[in-house]
């Protein structure tokens, strides 16, 4: 049977064409897949169990999805809801959706599925010996998380759907989950099904027009074609096999729970200059792990930007830091009786090796250099405390005892930003399930149209 | 000259906030070739500062791609991080000197 699965874009909240959409939806889709987030900005939404992306953008997206599912009268499926996938951002999500039925009028069942995982359970899991590290693990450690997640597959999907929800919104999940449910429970070819699905996750990024958005995945009993929407955009051999090297360590397998996929078989066939045709992936089943994504907090931060436009300053910019920091030590230990060990204080400069610090192999004449100042505490109080100790000294530290104090650029008033809490990612890390859905929960609703007397 | 001369685009970026993958995008068949042969392991290993052995290399000839994944030398996220997204480590491989 074949199964076709639009797929709007690589993630809600970065946009779409709008007439590709159109154009999506008049081609008779049997579901509409989306993706809503991944770990790619970093530990901060994890940890705090937000949305990296506003309400607003989200909103507008959405509205224009719910749009094309009642007009393609088929199920729109958003996985990893609110970039992190936690339960407090699919309720959300959820809170958007309703709030849009009411404004669209409407009549919906929506399925959610809550990936979040109570640190008893992996706990429990961990003792069992059902949990396993993969290379390179942190250190397991769970009193202190604030988040946990698994990351549900294709199953846990399924569930979701069977209860005939018009939407699902889907905690965190694989990339590919969403779009690999349904052709897998209709039958479709798996290898062919998770290889489409990895290939389209990230929308047109697998076509010649990267930022048009729209796909369109079509999966059958030997394999997948792939054809995006946007006016222009062509998929080539070349484009869609390249996709596999993206954001993956390894392009020739990729692990999913209950199994992985491997593509060193498959066959990339232009069908016309637009559309390509992918045989020959295939599917290697195995034990069912789910992956578990966790954060916690590893203090409080405040910085402080200061600019060395000065040249004689610009050139010694690493002496002046070094000379600064260990000025700055004595005096936090001597005002505040911490010892360096208990916060930290680290100066990165921009313009010299801002970005990648001992890896970096260049040197320059930089026309200014900007001194970023991180400090990380146990508190916030306490952050921001240094941070205010150290202020007039960053501002009018000098390079030698015997010149005049120098005044460097402070680019706002006051000089420090309190950063809140430091997440950090906690985990890498399986959990073996013998039931897929032990570990996940589902909930529906039916929303009703109000009726205005 | 430099490996970027010779290829049409050096990409980085995370897999994962664990690892980070570099692509090289050879684009004609003699410059893979070349580079296949020339660019050894270890000199890459040396600029990203980690072992030989923790590289994952892959020669992809159908792309003409040479790929590379490492353990991200600092954990994506954390305090001692400056590249969240992992694009810029792409620069150190791009700059290499190539004779």
């Amino acid at each position: 049977m074949t199964t076709r699965v639009l797929v709007p874009s690589g993630v809600l909240g970065l946009g779409f064409d709008r007439k590709a959409l159109a154009r999506g939806v008049a081609m008779s889709p049997d579901i509409i897949c989306i993706d809503g987030g991944s770990t790619d900005s970093g530990p901060f939404s994890l940890g705090a169990g937000q949305s990296k992306y506003s309400r607003a953008a989200t909103k507008s997206e959405w509205r224009t999805l719910m749009q094309a599912r009642a007009q393609a009268g088929v199920p729109l499926v958003i996985g990893t809801a609110g970039t992190c996938g936690t339960d407090s951002t699919v309720d959300w999500m959820y809170d958007i959706t309703v709030e849009l039925a009411r404004e669209l009028g409407q009549e919906l069942r929506i399925a959610r599925l809550y990936s979040s995982q109570p640190a008893a359970r992996v706990a429990e899991a961990l003792a069992a010996g059902r949990v396993t590290p993969l290379p390179p693990a942190p250190e397991i450690a769970l009193d202190d998380l604030t988040n946990i997640v698994a990351l549900a597959g294709a199953e846990q999907i399924q569930a979701a759907l069977a209860t005939g929800a018009d939407i699902v919104i889907a905690g965190r999940t694989t990339d590919t989950a969403t779009i690999a449910a349904l052709p897998l429970s209709r039958g479709d070819a798996a290898g062919g099904v998770w290889h489409g699905a990895k290939i389209t996750e990230c929308g047109a990024l697998c076509s010649t027009n990267p930022t048009s958005g729209v796909i369109m995945v079509d999966f059958d009993d030997t394999g997948f074609t792939v054809e995006p929407l946007a006016e222009g955009a062509r998929c080539t051999p070349h484009s869609v096999s390249a996709h596999m090297l993206y954001e993956n360590s390894d392009p020739f397998r990729l692990f999913e729970p209950g199994g992985y996929l491997d593509v060193t078989g498959a066959r990339y066939t232009a069908l016309d200059d637009r559309r390509v045709r992918v045989e020959g992936s295939a599917w290697v089943p195995g034990s069912y792990t789910v992956k578990l994504e966790g954060a916690r907090i590893a203090g409080y931060q405040t910085t402080i930007l200061a600019i060395l436009r000065n040249a004689h300053y610009a050139q010694n910019a690493q002496a002046w830091v070094d000379r600064l920091t260990g000025f700055l030590q004595a005096e936090i230990r001597t005002r505040m009786e911490l010892s360096p060990e208990a916060y930290g204080l680290e100066f990165r400069l921009i313009g010299v090796n801002g970005a990648l610090g001992a890896l970096e192999n260049r040197t320059g004449d930089p026309v200014e250099v900007g001194v970023l100042g991180i400090i990380t505490a146990k508190t916030q109080a306490e952050a921001a405390e240094i941070g205010k100790l150290i202020n007039p000294f960053v501002l009018h530290y000098p390079l030698t005892d015997d010149e005049e104090l120098p005044t460097f650029a402070f680019p706002y008033s006051p000089a420090t930003t309190d950063r809140g809490a430091l997440y950090e990612f906690a985990l890498n890390h399986v959990m073996a399930l013998d039931d897929p859905m032990s570990a996940f929960r589902i909930e529906t609703s039916d929303i009703r149209a109000e009726v205005t007397a | 000259m430099t490996l970027g001369d010779l290829v049409l685009k050096v990409r980085s970026k995370n897999a994962g906030p664990f690892w980070v993958t570099i692509d090289i995008f050879c684009d004609r068949p003699e410059v893979f070739q070349r580079l296949s042969g020339d660019l050894s392991t270890e000199r890459v290993a040396e600029l990203y500062q980690v072992s030989p052995d923790q590289l994952k290399r892959f020669d992809i000839a159908d792309l003409r791609v040479i790929k590379f994944s490492l353990p991200r030398p600092v954990i994506q996220g954390s305090a001692a991080d400056r590249d969240m997204h992992g694009a810029q480590y792409a620069a150190l491989l791009e700059e290499l000197t190539f004779d």
